[in-house]
């Protein structure tokens, strides 16, 4: 089972994004993706900048994906996205049809991210044939729905399956809009927005009037404001057939993540993982509800290894 | 297949095709505009979207008109009926269980009340379309697989689907079936839109109510097919079919269960101050005893962020691209569609008659709309306001 890295969600400082990258030299995660995902006017790095971040990462021993935009609607970021798709060295990982559209074109194998909605079997199948050679599961869907779409697809054809991954910890992406809600949030225009939303590393939260968490607003899109954490899952997955667990970052404590990540990869039976991680989670800032089926938001208790 | 109107010069028409031209003529004429010498289908060029432009040459000027489909809503016959006498191009529906994304108690047709939908539409000229437009998950999919089948069999105008694996099934199983990519399916750019229309011959495609005017007309211009656009209703500020809050706050989704902030997890709780609304147990919204409380709709809640508590994502607001006709028209936009299969037959039939007035208007190059017009939509509209929505740039 392999662990992965997420691209950066949230708008850092270029010297933040490649200190962030640096520190990941020694750190047992083996595939990073890496690129603007949110919004186009993000323009810390260039589109060069990351091409230069993936040559580094790749000499570093790292497997290096390109993320692409999600949400593409103008000419400027269709040309950026054919740029990405166009330049041969690095896989690209999918996150719009446009760049499926792009990728199987030219014949070239690729990734799709979790807001491709990939909810059963025959549509997985189809974009195999499109030329997907690893998935993520759309977030919303739950274990059992990825255990029938898997067995779907293979009454479907002999084929492989393509390699599926997970987002296992992380804030959930869950909305894409036209509107800038952090621009919003300042009363400022999106076309005059001055890039406001460096200023939010992790995005702004949004509570209830009682006080309850429920969103992040980062920019054009709209996360949970727990942290999905499927730590104690990790066997389940792997009996599933789940390839790889990606990990979205954050600002905080992710080598720690990263860590017990690997460790319950590597040590399946390692109590000191459960033990800490029972010490991490409460329902108020931890979610886990989508993987089972139920309302994203709610926390079902750990399981503990036999 | 798609109905090619008209020729060049030398056309053979057949009996539709004639009467179709018959009444542009009459339209014509009745407008004062004579000596018409010659009809001709505009736009040679291959790669325009195939919608069903009328070039009319005449002596002294060059004009056009775009024949824009009005497609409109119906969750049950009075308001089918109600939305074909008004004068709907085309009728939208869906069937009653969650293989559409208006899956509303009460709502929508069995078999034989959409084939009852099929006979009532047909008999006036009215289009019949069917909306298969949520994401079947793999231990369900027999149940959007006889969906497609039913509406194959009812001899529906189109399918209007979302979901690579049904539009697959019918791109394979029916292929002669006009497939509309719903704007469940998401696709905001002509890449996208080529990807439905190479893989599974998609005819048209509603888009995600997220794009600017401007980025609109670069859109119509490079698709390579219809484009179908929200002109009124409510609306959905995140780009459709990619946002997961609503199964995030309970556990259904427009993808997952065809409905957003469902109604069985709403609960109105009267308090010294007004009402608080929730969603399964999260408060979405605190109304003052002088405030109308509104449906709990998750992403139009007053929610805090910092110090300031407003509507941090949308207004309780309804978008009305009344004003905007004139310029959707000209750059050969398809179809108009109104939003609201769960609306009342009273509703869709107000709604529908000023649209096609606006419409009728607007392919006459008719540009003043009366006033009222836009009062009674807005009267018409969740929390009486109205906005152009991401047309407009501003707004976003």
């Amino acid at each position: 089972m392999q662990l992965t890295l997420g691209p950066i969600p949230f708008f850092w400082p270029k010297e933040q994004i490649l200190a962030f990258y640096e520190c990941l030299q020694d750190q047992p995660v083996e595939r990073i993706y890496i690129g603007e995902t949110i919004c186009s006017k993000r323009r810390e790095m260039r589109t060069q900048d990351w091409l230069d971040l993936a040559q580094m990462l790749g000499e570093q021993g790292k497997e290096v994906v390109l993320s692409t935009l999600t949400l593409i609607e103008a000419e400027s970021e269709l040309k950026q996205l054919k740029r990405l798709c166009a330049q041969g060295q690095f896989l690209v990982e999918a996150n719009d049809m446009g760049a499926v559209q792009l990728l199987s074109q030219q014949h070239v194998p690729f990734v799709t991210g979790s807001a491709i909605n990939i909810y059963n079997g025959r549509s997985l199948r189809r974009l195999q044939q499109a030329g997907m050679q690893r998935w993520n599961l759309p977030v919303e869907l739950s274990q059992n729905s990825l255990r029938d779409t898997l067995s779907q697809a293979k009454e479907l054809t002999k084929q492989a399956l393509p390699e599926v991954e997970i987002l296992a910890y992380g804030y959930l992406p869950l909305a894409y809009a036209a509107r800038c809600f952090t621009a919003r949030h300042r009363n400022l225009a999106k076309d005059d927005c001055g890039f406001c939303c460096i200023e939010y590393p992790q995005g702004i939260p949004l509570t209830s009037q009682n006080g309850e968490s429920l969103f992040i607003m980062n920019g054009i899109q709209t996360m949970s404001a727990k942290r999905f954490d499927l730590l104690d899952q990790v066997s389940t997955m792997r009996d599933i057939g789940v390839d790889a667990l990606r990990i979205s970052p954050t600002q905080t404590d992710m080598s720690g993540v990263i860590a017990r990540f690997h460790q319950a990869i590597t040590e399946p039976q390692s109590m000191t993982t459960n033990a800490q991680h029972i010490n991490l989670v409460d329902a108020d800032s931890h979610c886990n509800g989508y993987w089972f089926g139920q309302p994203g938001m709610d926390q079902r208790a750990i399981e503990l290894n036999e | 297949m798609r109905r090619e109107f008209y020729g060049y010069f030398t056309p053979i028409f057949d009996l539709y095709q004639l009467f179709i031209l018959s009444f542009e003529f009459y339209k014509l004429i009745s407008n004062n505009y004579l000596a018409v010498f010659a009809t001709n289908r505009n736009n040679i060029d291959s790669n325009q979207p195939q919608s069903t432009h009328l070039s009319i040459q005449c002596a002294f000027f060059n004009f056009e008109i775009n024949h824009m489909e009005l497609v409109c809503p119906a969750g049950n016959i009075p308001a089918l009926k109600a939305a074909v006498e008004a004068g709907a191009d085309a009728v939208y529906i869906g069937f009653k269980d969650d293989t559409n994304a208006r899956s509303f108690a009460g709502l929508n047709f069995s078999g034989t009340k959409a084939n009852k939908a099929v006979q009532l539409a047909h008999s006036k000229g009215t289009k019949l379309f069917v909306a298969i437009n949520t994401f079947p998950q793999a231990q369900r999919w027999q149940t959007w697989q006889y969906a497609a089948d039913q509406a194959a069999d009812l001899g529906v105008d189109a399918i209007i689907a979302a979901d690579i694996a049904v539009l697959d099934y019918i791109s394979e199983r029916h292929p002669n079936i006009n497939l509309h990519l719903s704007v469940q399916g998401s696709a905001t750019n002509r890449e996208a839109l080529a990807f439905y229309e190479q893989q599974f011959g998609i005819r048209r495609a509603v888009l995600p109510r997220v794009l600017s005017m401007a980025q609109l007309s670069h859109l119509s211009k490079t698709s390579p097919v219809e484009l179908e656009v929200f002109g009124f209703g409510s609306l959905c500020i995140m780009a459709e079919g990619r946002c997961y809050l609503s199964s995030y706050l309970t556990d259904q989704s427009p993808n997952t269960g065809g409905v957003c902030s469902p109604a069985k997890d709403v609960e109105w709780v009267s308090t010294d101050q007004g009402q608080d609304t929730y969603l399964n147990g999260v408060l979405i919204d605190r109304f003052q005893a002088h405030e109308k409380a509104g449906y709990p709709t998750l992403c139009k809640g007053r929610f805090q962020a910092g110090e300031h508590t407003y509507h941090a994502l949308e207004e309780p607001t309804s978008l009305n691209t009344l004003n905007l006709l004139p310029d959707l028209m000209q750059m050969g936009i398809s179809a108009i569609k109104i939003e609201g299969r769960q609306r009342s037959p009273a509703y869709i039939a107000q709604v529908a008659d000023i649209w096609r007035q606006a419409i009728d208007n607007a392919s006459q190059g008719i540009k003043q709309q009366p006033k009222h017009w836009n009062n009674s939509l807005a009267a018409l509209s969740e929390g009486h306001q109205t906005t152009l929505g991401a047309y407009h740039r501003p707004w976003q």
